[in-house]
This record gives structure tokens, C-alpha cells and sequence, in this order.
């Protein structure tokens, strides 16, 4: 933040930011992030990584039940090796369906982080090549980081206690 | 019994042509000359490759394979050689292998299900049991993630204390890589003596943390306890003794021509790909590419220390091993500059919010032993927010990104762990390679199947 209270965004991000109008920017203690509607998301990574954003760290989701209008947020944690920056793009999903744009045609190594998603909160990506379940067994029901999925308990039974 | 049904005993023996003792031997028939001759139809060419003189190895190259040449194996997830229980599932055209695919989550607990319905300060706990082999770094980049969002810094006593204890745990960790990579290729001493060093440095964890893994000992605000009495003993012992081993090391491997021929030109990774799949870590600087989360995003004020970060060339299983042996070099730089210059204060920062108070204080002062009381059964609260926060785990980026909705527990907790990731390159590496090289190239990738499926 610049004294009169206006972002300032590293050279790198500042060209994305005149190229896209509908990305909204923020500063997460001291991180850049991007938040954009889902349509963008795939058209804003492949302009990211002209930028020189030549490597996707991490995709991962996150589940706002009952707490944001749009219930999935979908995070993606890029890295620009040349500039040494970071930058972290979201979007958010609706509670039916949830669909966005995969990213492994841009980074191939998004394809485990995106099955990791999809495995643990249903959301689907188009154009994943094998967009099957990655930690939970395959006939496994529902998604298991979903806030809506119970954690789950085994009751504890003591000898000498009277059956439950 | 009828008359059809009644074999005849005469008839059943004479048919069956075998000699038994005490009876007159069979006559053998000579074979003439004619069976003598080697097959009609053997070229001079054909005699050569069954005699060795031609290699025939083109079929690396062929690609017109009929259906019945290809055959898939299952490898795992009950392997040995696999690390953990990793499966593998190859196609294979003879002795070549064309696609892989790993299938992980073998060991899934939903560690970071768990997170969730832990406290921040309880967190560690369950942090620390995912890369086993690197317990500390996982602690370390939980509590830099939750003290971001704290928005506090801890005293540079701890701060020192962690980048010693996370470097000794990057040395025990390549450690425990050298070994079972020498172990896969064969070389199985190299299996005994890595194991053997390392428990010079567990035995040092286990006197300063308690427990030899597993430690919970960074927590967010600093660590768990001060370094112990004569610990500087015990690491300049651990100095001293390693840089000796890590030249036997070398004498057993680094020029040894069986390690070479095995290793050297295999498993070959490139920049490109390397960088396309989110590879990190010795992998990815193996290749060239000088990249260390250490110099790019430093922590815990590791830019103050002096070190290098080794780069290969070739991106094959032997630069890999090379580059965990020279960052074991220089980690060992780091530890002794942190051991020289340890700062003298206090191991965790003075806030009642986030540490609970001293032990002696607890004794005299009812109102410390309710602090103390309510930071361990409701914990503290964390403001919400959400942070990223990478380390460079002996394995690669190790990042934890914590999104907190201003409670006592994390909202989310995703760690980004670098062996997962890692596991997206065997496809590619092993890819129109031999089945003989898989098991080198799964060792150079050093997967820990806690970290990958959590």
C-alpha cells in the first residue's frame, strides 16, 4: 500500500492487472492475491504464465459453507522463479456442481493438486486428463473435507462398561 | 465288478517305456549325423546375437508392438523398494517400460481433516506425523503460518534454535535418502552406515525434543524447550564426525563404477519438465536449476547464515544423490554457524496469548495457572485471514497454506507436501526406460508416503 492507500503491486503483476479488468486484487499479510470469476480463471493463468508465472505450487480448494453466498473457493498458489514472486489466484463456485477450467494444459504439474480437489471436495475440472479420486478408495461416498462431511468417531468401549 | 472295469496289469505295464532296476537297461539310439548339425536355417547373423557378439537392443526403438507384447505389472503397494506403499501400475512392452501411473492413498488419515478440529497450538502434533523423515520442517512451516496471521515475530534465540534443529533434521533425512538409495542399488552398506549416523542425530533430537520423531517441538511463538544442557557438545560431536563419514561415503560410491553405470544417464529428468510438473527440491536443482526456498523467500532469518545451494547437470539418479550429499555439506555450515552464534533470551516469545507461562510461575500465580489452564483446553484464537507459507523441506517446497475464520481452529489447513507433487514426475521419468532403472529412480525421488498422502 502506497501512502494514499492505493495497492502497489510488483511490476510483474501490475501488466496482468491492466489486462484484466474484472480481477479483483488484494493484499494478504504481505502476499498478492487475485480473485476472479471462474470463466477468467483459466484465461487469467495462461496470461500469468506469459507473465512469467512458469510454475503452479500448489491447487487446493477451500469449503465456505454457510459463510460465503458462493460456497467453494478455489485456490492456486503460482510461483514465478525468475522474478522470485508469488501470486495466489481464487475463484469461487457455486454449491451445485462446482466446475472450473483445470490447469494442467498450462502446468501439468497442477494434476495431482486438481484430483486432490476434486477427491476431497467434488469440484470438477474440465479438460483434466484422468480426473478420478487420488487419496480416498473409488467407491468411496462423498467428499471428505467438505465443512457438511462428520469427522467421524469409533465409541470407545471400556471392560467393565455397561453395553451402549 | 463287471469285466470292462478290471485293468488288465500286463497290458499297463508294457505300454510304459521305463527302466527299472534289477531289469535288462534299454537300448539308447545313437543319434546320427545328421541331428548333429546346428539348425539349417541359422544365419551367420542370427548366431552372432544368440552367441552376444551383436546386441540386440532396437526394440527400445520399435514401436509396432502387437497387443500380446504389452503386459501390465503391478508393483506394490506391499513392495519393499517402494518407500511406503506406493503402487505403481507399468506397462510394459518386453523389458521396457511405456506408461506408469502411481496410485497413492495407501496411507491417507486425513491429516488435514484432522487439522481442522485441532487447535492451533495442538496442530503440531498432527503436522509433524506427515513427512516422518522430516518431522521439524512440517512443525516449522505450520507455526510460521500461524504466527503470520498472529501478525507476531519470535525471539531470535528460537528462531536460531529452529534453523539449527530443521538443518539437523535436513542431514538425518539425507541421510535415511543415501541409505535407501544405496540399499535399492545394491549397495547395502551404504544402507548401514547412512542409518548409522543418523541415529548420532536423533540421539540429540531425543535429548533436546523427547522423542526421537515426531517431535512437537516447534510450536507457533518458538519451541517447546530450551536447547539442554551441553548441547553444544553433542552437535560439535555431530560436526566433527560427519564431514569423516561423508568422505567414506564417497570412497564407497562416488567413483565406484557399478554405482555409476546404474546410476548415471537414468531416471533423467529435464529443466522443462521438471519445472512444468511442480518438481522442487534436490530433484529439481539435480537439473540445474538454482532454486532454494531458502535464499528465494527466507525464514526464520536463515538469510544471516552462510551457505550454498549446490546445483547439478544432468537431472539423472546419480546428480541427485550427488546434490543430498553436498547439501548434507552444507547444512552441516549452517549448523555450526547456528551453534557459534546462538543467541542468548528466551525460546518463545513473552505473549500469555500465544505460550503458556513459565513452569515456575504457574506455582505462585493463580492467574498463570489459569493461562496456562485455557491455552490447553480452548486454546487461542487466531484472527482470520489466510497465509501460504513455504519452507524448503529436505524433499522440496513444504508450504502450509492456513485459512483461519478468527477462532481457536485452523478454518483450513492444506499443507502442499513436495513428495506429493514429486510423485507427478516417475511417469514421465520412467517413461521408454528399463524395468531394471525403477527402482533407482523411485529411490532418487525419495518419496515419504506420509507426506504424500497425509
Amino acid at each position: 500500500m502506497n501512502p494514499n492507500g492505493e495497492m502497489v503491486l510488483p511490476e510483474v503483476l501490475q501488466a496482468l492487472a491492466d489486462q484484466f479488468e474484472d480481477v479483483t486484487w488484494l493484499k494478504s499479510h504481505g502476499q498478492d492475491v487475485a480473485s476472479m470469476p471462474a470463466e477468467l480463471w483459466k484465461p487469467f493463468a495462461e496470461a500469468a504464465k506469459g507473465a512469467g508465472f512458469d510454475f503452479c505450487s500448489d491447487v487446493t480448494a477451500v469449503d465456505w459453507m454457510r459463510q460465503r453466498p458462493e460456497r467453494f473457493e478455489v485456490v492456486a498458489n503460482l510461483l514465478s522463479m525468475e522474478h522470485g514472486v508469488r501470486l495466489r489466484i481464487t475463484t469461487a463456485l457455486g454449491r451445485k456442481d462446482p466446475t472450473v477450467d483445470s490447469l494442467t494444459s498450462i502446468w501439468p504439474g497442477a494434476g495431482f493438486g486438481e484430483r486432490e480437489a476434486y477427491d476431497m471436495f467434488g469440484i470438477s475440472f474440465e479438460g483434466h486428463p484422468d480426473l478420478t479420486r487420488i487419496l480416498m478408495p473409488d467407491d468411496w461416498e462423498g467428499h471428505p473435507l467438505r465443512k457438511d462431511f462428520g469427522v467421524g468417531s469409533v465409541p470407545v468401549q471400556f471392560k467393565e462398561s455397561h453395553k451402549v | 465288478m463287471t469285466d470292462e472295469k478290471t485293468i488288465d496289469a500286463t497290458e499297463a505295464t508294457e505300454t510304459v517305456d521305463l527302466w527299472v532296476a534289477g531289469t535288462e537297461e534299454p537300448q539308447f539310439q545313437p543319434t546320427d549325423e545328421g541331428q548333429q548339425e546346428m539348425f539349417v536355417e541359422e544365419t551367420d547373423e542370427r548366431l552372432a546375437k544368440q552367441l552376444g557378439s551383436v546386441i540386440d537392443d532396437d526394440y527400445l526403438f520399435d514401436d509396432d508392438v502387437e497387443d500380446d507384447e504389452r503386459m501390465i505389472v503391478n508393483m506394490g503397494p506391499q513392495h519393499p523398494s517402494t518407500h511406503g506403499v506406493l503402487r505403481l501400475q507399468i506397462e510394459m512392452e518386453g523389458e521396457v517400460i511405456r506408461r506408469t501411473k502411481p496410485i497413492i492413498g495407501y496411507l491417507h488419515t486425513g491429516m488435514e481433516k484432522t487439522a481442522e478440529q485441532l487447535t492451533f497450538g495442538q496442530g503440531p502434533t498432527n503436522v509433524t506425523r506427515m513427512d516422518y523423515l522430516a518431522p521439524l520442517h512440517g512443525e516449522l512451516a505450520y507455526s510460521l503460518a500461524v504466527e503470520r496471521l498472529l501478525d507476531i515475530e519470535v525471539p531470535e534465540r528460537a528462531a536460531a534454535i529452529r534453523v539449527l534443529m530443521t538443518e539437523l533434521n535436513r542431514i538425518s533425512s539425507h541421510l535415511v535418502a543415501l541409505a535407501t538409495n544405496g540399499m535399492d542399488i545394491g549397495a547395502l552398506s551404504m544402507m548401514l552406515y547412512g542409518f548409522r549416523e543418523r541415529e548420532s542425530i536423533l540421539a540429540f533430537f531425543e535429548k533436546t525434543t523427547g522423542l526421537r520423531m515426531n517431535h512437537n517441538y516447534i510450536r507457533p511463538g518458538g519451541v517447546a524447550a530450551d536447547l539442554p544442557p551441553g548441547w553444544k557438545d553433542d552437535v560439535a560431536a555431530i560436526l566433527a564426525d560427519l564431514p569423516v563419514r561423508l568422505a567414506q561415503y564417497d570412497d564407497l560410491l562416488k567413483e565406484n563404477p557399478i554405482w555409476l553405470s546404474r546410476t548415471q544417464g537414468v531416471g533423467v529428468i529435464t529443466q522443462e519438465e521438471a519445472k512444468a510438473f511442480s518438481i522442487t527440491g534436490p530433484i529439481l536443482r539435480a537439473t540445474g536449476v538454482n532454486w532454494d526456498l531458502r535464499k528465494a523467500f527466507p525464514y526464520s532469518g536463515i538469510e544471516n547464515y552462510e551457505f550454498d545451494v549446490p546445483v547439478g547437470e544432468n537431472g539423472d539418479v546419480y546428480d541427485r544423490y550427488r546434490m543430498r550429499v553436498l547439501e548434507i555439506i552444507e547444512s552441516l555450515k549452517i549448523v555450526e554457524q547456528a551453534m557459534d552464534r546462538m543467541p542468548k533470551g528466551d525460546y518463545r516469545i513473552d505473549d500469555r496469548k500465544v505460550t503458556p507461562p513459565p513452569r515456575a510461575r504457574i506455582d505462585e500465580s493463580m492467574e498463570a495457572l489459569i493461562h496456562h489452564f485455557k491455552l490447553f483446553t480452548e486454546g487461542f484464537k487466531v484472527p482470520a485471514g489466510e497465509t501460504y507459507v513455504a519452507v524448503e523441506s529436505p524433499r522440496g517446497e513444504l508450504g502450509c497454506y492456513m485459512v483461519s475464520d478468527g477462532e481457536a481452529n485452523p478454518y483450513r489447513m492444506h499443507t502442499r507436501a513436495p513428495s506429493f507433487y514429486n510423485l507427478q514426475a516417475l511417469p514421465i521419468t520412467m517413461a521408454d526406460s528399463l524395468m531394471a532403472d525403477t527402482i533407482a529412480t523411485i529411490a532418487s525421488m525419495d518419496p515419504v508416503m506420509g507426506d504424500v498422502d497425509r
